[in-house]
C-alpha cells in the first residue's frame, strides 16, 4: 500500500482500478521543404480540421457541462485562429522552408512559455490551453486520431497532466475520479471536474507502475491510496456511502433557499480555516463565509506575516466569493494555538490567558497590520471584520479608535476601502450580560458556542473526565443565547452562531423560534442544516 | 485619436472568455483599437496579446481608437465594456 498526497480539486470517494493516461505523443522532426505553399496548405487543411473538432467538442460539452463551460473551446478555437499565432507558423514555414509540424510545435512552444511566466495564476494556466490546441494540430497532421481506449470498466484516470479537451472527450460513465500531477486547482479541467462532480486530485506524484492497480481517492482529506489494505479498503467503502447520501442531499438541496416552512430566512454561511477550503464551501453552496479564522496565516509562518502577504490572502477570498459575505476574524493566538516568534510566555491557564483581542490591544503594531490588509481586500468582495473574546465595551472602544485610525490612514493614501460590517464573537459569559451596551456600539453578534459553553460550565472540553459533566445543551448556554439575539434585535443588529452548536439540527428550530439570524457552520454541515431549517416551523 | 480609460470589474479579469468576446466585438470594427495597461499595449483584435497584458480586476486600461470612424466606434466600444467587462 502506498499513500500518497495532492491538493483537492472536488470532493468525494472513488474506489476503484487505475488508468495510467498518456496523450499521444506526436514526435516533431524538423525537416527541410522545397514548396512553401504547399507547406502552408497542409496546415490550413489541418487548422480547419481542428476547427470542426473544437466545434463538436464545444456541442459535447454544452450538453454535458453546460454553456458558460463549454465556452473554453470556442475560445480554443479563436486562439488557433488567432492573428499572431498564425503569422508566427507561416513565418517559419516561408522563412524556413521547413514542415508545418516544426513550425507549430515552434509556436505552440513560444506562446506556452509566454504565459507560463505570467504572475497570475489564472493566466499562467492558458499555457494549457495553448498546448492543446497545438497538439491538436499536430495530431492532425501526424494522422493520429487523437482518441485515448480507456477500455470498458470504469477507471481512476492517472494523468500528468489533462487538457479540458481530453477530460470532455472521455466517456464519463467511464470515469471514476481524476489524479494528475500538474494542474491547478483553477485549471478548467478541474472546474470541470467540480462540474461533472468527479473526484479529483491535482499535484500527486504519480508511477506510471500503478496502471491496473486499485486505487483510493479521498477527495476531503486530499489523499490517492494505491494497492489499499483490505482494513483501509473497508473504511472506504463505508466513506464511499455516507458521501454517496450526502451527494443526494446536495442535489436535492442545492440551490435551494434556507427558508422556514413559515418564510423566514436563515443566512447559512461556512467556518473555514484556510483559502483552501473555498472549494467545499462552494461545493456545498454556502451563502458565504460567517468565520474565516485567519490564524492560518500565522500558524504557516516563521514570523509576523506582512500587510501584503496578508492582504493577497485576503483579497483571494473575498473575490472568489464575489458579492457573497466574508467575515473574517482578527487573530486568535494564544491558547491552544501557540506560535514560537510571537514568544508568550507559557501559562498555567492559557484558556484564561493572554489570547487572541488581548494581545491585539497590547501589541497594536500586530493589529495595525491584520486591520490594513483587511481594509485593503475590502474595496474587492463584501468583506467584514469580526473580533474576538470581546468581555467590555471599553475593549470594543478601543478597536473602534484604532480601526477608524486605520482607515483614515488607508483613505490619506489615497487607497480604495469597502464598505465593511465590524462585529464582535460572544464568546464569553461578560459579553452576554454585557450584549445590551455592546450591541450599540457593533454591526453584528456572532455567538462562539465552544468557548461561551467551556466558560459558562467551567468545562475544560480537552478534559475527557468532565464529559459526564458536559451538557452541550445546558440551559444556561440556551438562555445566553437568547439573551444575545434579544439584544441584538433591541439595538436592530443581526446576532449569529458560528460554533459547533450551529450545525447541531437538534437545535436549529429552537434557533429559530429564539431569533437568530444567521448560522455558520463547517461546510460538509452546510447541507444538513439547510434541510433542517426547511423542514422548520 | 479617440480614447477612453475604463475598470475592469470581471472578478477574474480579462480573462479567456470576456477576451474572446472583446476580440469578436473588436473584429467589427475597421478602426485600429489599442488597449493600454501601463507601459504595454495589444491589439483588441488579437486574443493571445490580449491575454498576455494580464489584465486583472480593478485595473484600469486605456483604450484608444484611430481611424474613419474612429468617434462612433469609441462610443459604441465604452459600452460595450461597461455592458459586458
Amino acid at each position: 500500500m502506498e499513500t500518497k498526497a495532492g491538493k483537492k480539486v472536488f470532493n468525494g470517494v472513488a474506489i476503484g482500478k487505475i488508468h495510467f493516461y498518456k496523450k499521444t505523443e506526436n514526435v516533431i522532426v524538423r525537416t527541410k521543404i522545397e514548396d512553401a505553399e504547399a507547406e502552408l496548405a497542409r496546415y490550413m487543411e489541418a487548422k480547419e480540421k481542428a476547427e470542426q473538432q473544437l466545434g463538436a467538442l464545444y456541442d459535447k460539452a454544452v450538453a454535458e457541462v453546460g454553456e458558460a463551460n463549454a465556452e473554453i473551446f470556442n475560445v480554443q478555437a479563436m486562439m488557433l485562429d488567432d492573428d499572431d499565432y498564425k503569422d508566427s507558423i507561416e513565418n517559419i514555414i516561408r522563412a524556413q522552408h521547413v514542415n508545418a509540424e516544426y513550425a507549430i510545435a515552434t509556436t505552440g512552444d513560444n506562446f506556452a512559455e509566454m504565459f507560463a511566466g505570467m504572475d497570475d495564476e489564472y493566466f499562467k494556466a492558458r499555457a494549457v490551453d495553448i498546448k492543446d490546441i497545438t497538439n491538436r494540430i499536430l495530431t492532425i497532421l501526424c494522422g493520429n486520431d487523437g482518441s485515448s481506449e480507456i477500455g470498458d470498466e470504469p477507471v481512476i484516470i492517472v494523468a500528468d497532466d489533462l487538457a479540458p479537451s481530453e477530460t470532455v472527450q472521455m466517456d464519463k460513465s467511464k470515469l471514476l475520479a481524476f489524479v494528475t500531477r500538474l494542474g491547478s486547482a483553477n485549471s478548467h479541467t478541474a472546474i470541470l471536474a467540480r462540474t461533472m462532480g468527479i473526484p479529483a486530485l491535482v499535484g500527486v506524484q504519480i508511477s506510471e507502475e500503478w496502471d491496473g492497480k486499485n486505487g483510493i481517492v479521498d477527495g476531503y482529506e486530499g489523499k490517492f491510496i494505491v494497492d489499499p489494505e483490505m482494513p483501509v479498503l473497508e473504511e472506504y467503502f463505508k466513506k464511499k456511502l455516507q458521501d454517496e447520501e450526502q451527494k443526494k442531499l446536495l442535489q436535492m438541496l442545492k440551490g435551494k433557499e434556507n427558508v422556514t416552512k413559515s418564510g423566514k430566512k436563515i443566512n447559512l454561511y461556512a467556518n473555514i480555516g484556510n483559502p483552501s477550503d473555498l472549494v467545499s464551501v462552494l461545493d456545498n453552496d454556502a451563502g458565504g463565509i460567517g468565520l474565516f479564522r485567519s490564524e492560518f496565516l500565522y500558524l504557516e509562518a516563521d514570523n509576523y506575516p506582512t500587510e501584503e502577504e496578508q492582504f493577497q490572502a485576503y483579497k483571494k477570498v473575498v473575490e472568489t466569493m464575489g458579492s457573497k459575505k466574508v467575515i473574517i476574524r482578527t487573530l486568535d493566538i494564544g491558547a491552544d494555538k501557540q506560535v514560537d516568534y510571537f514568544d508568550l510566555d507559557k501559562e498555567d491557564n492559557p484558556a484564561l490567558g493572554y489570547r487572541a483581542i488581548r494581545i491585539c490591544l497590547t501589541r497594536p503594531e500586530i493589529f495595525k497590520t491584520q486591520l490594513r490588509a483587511l481594509f485593503r481586500a475590502s474595496a474587492f468582495g463584501n468583506l467584514a471584520i469580526m473580533y474576538p473574546m470581546i468581555i467590555s465595551v471599553d475593549e470594543v472602544l478601543k478597536i473602534k479608535e484604532i480601526s477608524a485610525k486605520v482607515k483614515n490612514e488607508l483613505l490619506a493614501e489615497g487607497i480604495q476601502i469597502g464598505d465593511v460590517e465590524e462585529g464582535i464573537m460572544i464568546e464569553t459569559p461578560a459579553a452576554v450580560f454585557e450584549s445590551e451596551n455592546l450591541a450599540k456600539e457593533v454591526d453584528f453578534f456572532s455567538i462562539g458556542t465552544n468557548d461561551l459553553t467551556q466558560y459558562t460550565l467551567a468545562i475544560d472540553r480537552q478534559n475527557a473526565k468532565l464529559d459526564p459533566f458536559y451538557d452541550a445543551h445546558h440551559p444556561a448556554v440556551l438562555k445566553e443565547i437568547q439573551m444575545v439575539i434579544d439584544n441584538a434585535h433591541k439595538a436592530g443588529i443581526w446576532a449569529g452562531i458560528c460554533g459547533e452548536l450551529g450545525a447541531d439540527t437538534f437545535l436549529t428550530n429552537i434557533f429559530i423560534k429564539m431569533g437568530i439570524d444567521e448560522l455558520s457552520v463547517s461546510p460538509g454541515c452546510i447541507l444538513p442544516v439547510r434541510k433542517a431549517i426547511r423542514d422548520a416551523e | 485619436m479617440k480614447s477612453f480609460e475604463y475598470t475592469i470589474t470581471d472578478p477574474v479579469g480579462l480573462h479567456a472568455r470576456p477576451a474572446g468576446l472583446l476580440v469578436k466585438e473588436a473584429k467589427k470594427y475597421t478602426d485600429t483599437i489599442l488597449i493600454h495597461k501601463g507601459e504595454k499595449s495589444a491589439e483588441a483584435k488579437k486574443l493571445m496579446a490580449l491575454m498576455a497584458l494580464c489584465i486583472l480586476k480593478n485595473e484600469t486600461i486605456t483604450v484608444t481608437v484611430e481611424g474613419e470612424n474612429e468617434e462612433a466606434t469609441a462610443g459604441e466600444l465604452e459600452a460595450f465594456f461597461k455592458a459586458n467587462l
